[in-house]
């Protein structure tokens, strides 16, 4: 990857809770285009690192910059820096009062000041790409757990985010659904968006992936730009026994 | 039943009907003032204020608004504070329903999941977008039939004004029950009255809930 394209830097990010380090010295680049999986066992800290390039989490130490400017939860730009940072989330966070197109066309209106007709046809236009255009007048009850994760990651999208975080979106969802939502995430890749992904699903996470990261710990224990070659035989002796406990898959 | 003794004391009734409703309107909202303004000071978690808000809430739901009445009437004028009966009944009333209505409007907003406003925040929404257009509009919703219970409990509640000689249905029955010993004429009216007086906001509420959650979920 060449330099200049640097979208998102993090630098030894330090993370605790109530005394516990969750995030223990992770630096990390991610550039325009590049498509980054987190893998690692529950509990290591992958939602706490998405949340905190957010912030979600106050952090105690280290930086993140985005295009260069820091992100910080105090600084009167956050949420213009929130706004470039397209996040969805493993449970369904659509708002549940609004219908589909409302979830949708909400931010870019209210934050972004767009028209709405504007806002509603470039919503019904990326709708229409995850097959879910005909239920734009529909309430997110209606809708099933894959379908809400689309419209999820749709309504992101909308905001024209410089970088996407996806945490586990297809955790909760029925096993029937998940390829539904990792298709759009797929074709997202394709189309050059930049991803910062945790998941559970490894075959999706080595097709997607430019590089993969393992974390254990709430430390980067292993890093690997060949993810075909990381699936096949890890480097470190942490990241084989985790990937073992996939073997039944 | 004496037709003649309630056609006679039917105007009276209607006077007190509404002193009660006036006074009774204007407690409630000076108890959603309160309510608001406590709910305010809680969210935004303002050092000192939120302890009193605390302070009053328990203060409030934990003695009856008898002894509250007494309190604004009798004591407060010893320390040189001094209100018509009326004002009494209805701060009385504002205060008393202010402490329920925060506590309706409390459980209303923790009724919202925090990843909603986490997903407002991340969509760019400042705190105050999130609350105006993702988190009030739902804890309205689940708030409404607490609001409503509030309201109900407020308006029978003003059957203790008596105590600081306001005209209200409850005086009215007692004063006519003691001057002329028409005891089942008076009471039946007494009762017909409350609920001409509470009945339609029963209605109403239910009408209202089943609405909002129409037009909020579309169920
Ligand atoms: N709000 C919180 N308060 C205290 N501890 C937390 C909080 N959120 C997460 N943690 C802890 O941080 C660790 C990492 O959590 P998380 O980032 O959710 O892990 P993962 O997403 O990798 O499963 C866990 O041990 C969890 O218990
Ligand atoms: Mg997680």
């Amino acid at each position: 990857m060449e330099h200049g394209n640097e979208v998102l830097r993090i630098e030894h990010l330090h993370k605790e809770f109530e005394g516990n380090v969750i995030i223990n010295d992770i630096s990390l680049t991610v550039h325009k285009g590049e498509v980054i999986v987190v893998i690692g066992p529950s509990g290591c800290g992958k939602s706490t690192l998405l949340r905190c390039i957010n912030a979600l989490e106050d952090i105690q130490g280290g930086q993140i910059l985005l295009d260069g400017v820091p992100v910080d939860r105090t600084a009167k730009n956050i949420s213009r820096m929130r706004e470039k940072i397209g996040m969805v989330f493993q449970s369904y966070d659509l708002f549940p009062h609004k219908t589909i197109l409302q979830n949708v066309t909400l931010a870019p209106i209210k934050v972004q000041k767009r028209k709405k007709e504007d806002a509603e046809k470039e919503a019904v236009e990326l709708l229409d790409r995850v097959g879910l255009a005909d239920r734009k007048d529909d309430y997110p009850r209606q809708l099933s757990g894959g379908q809400k994760q689309r419209v999820a990651i749709v309504r992101a999208l909308c905001m024209h985010p410089d970088i996407l975080l996806l945490d586990e979106i297809t955790a909760a969802l029925d096993p029937e659904m998940v390829h539904e939502v990792l298709e759009v995430v797929l074709s997202l890749a394709r189309s050059g968006s930049t991803m910062l992904i945790v998941t559970h699903e490894m075959a999706f996470a080595r097709a997607v992936a430019n590089r993969i990261l393992f974390l254990d710990d709430g430390r980067i224990v292993e890093e690997s730009a060949d993810p075909k070659k990381f699936f096949a035989c890890p480097e470190t002796e942490r990241a084989g026994a985790f990937l073992k406990t996939f073997d039944y898959e | 039943m004496e037709k003649e003794v309630i056609l006679q004391y039917l105007p009276l009734y209607r006077e007190a009907l509404l002193l009660t409703l006036r006074i009774g309107w204007q407690g409630v909202l000076l108890a959603l003032v309160f309510g608001v303004a406590c709910t305010w000071i809680r969210q935004l978690k303002i050092p000192v204020l939120k302890s009193l808000v605390t302070v009053y809430i328990e203060l409030f739901r934990n003695t009856p608004l008898l002894v509250q009445l007494f309190f604004l009437y009798f004591a407060l004028p010893k320390a040189g504070i001094r209100m018509t009966p009326e004002l009494c009944g209805s701060l009385g009333l504002g205060l008393l329903g202010g402490a329920y209505m925060a506590e309706t409007f409390r459980s209303g907003l923790e009724s919202i999941a925090p990843i909603q406003e986490e997903s407002a925040l991340s969509l760019g929404m400042t705190s105050m977008q999130a609350l105006r257009y993702v988190i009030l509009p739902q804890a309205a919703t689940y708030s409404i039939s607490g609001i409503v219970a509030n309201v109900i409990f407020l308006l029978k509640e003003t059957s203790v004004f008596s105590v600081i000689s306001l005209m209200d249905l409850m005086f009215t029955a007692k004063d006519l029950i003691g001057m002329y010993a028409k005891t089942l004429e008076c009471l039946t009216l007494l009762v017909v009255f409350y609920l001409i007086m509470l009945l339609p906001v029963s209605v109403f509420g239910s009408w209202l809930e089943r609405r909002m959650r129409r037009a909020e979920f579309g169920a």
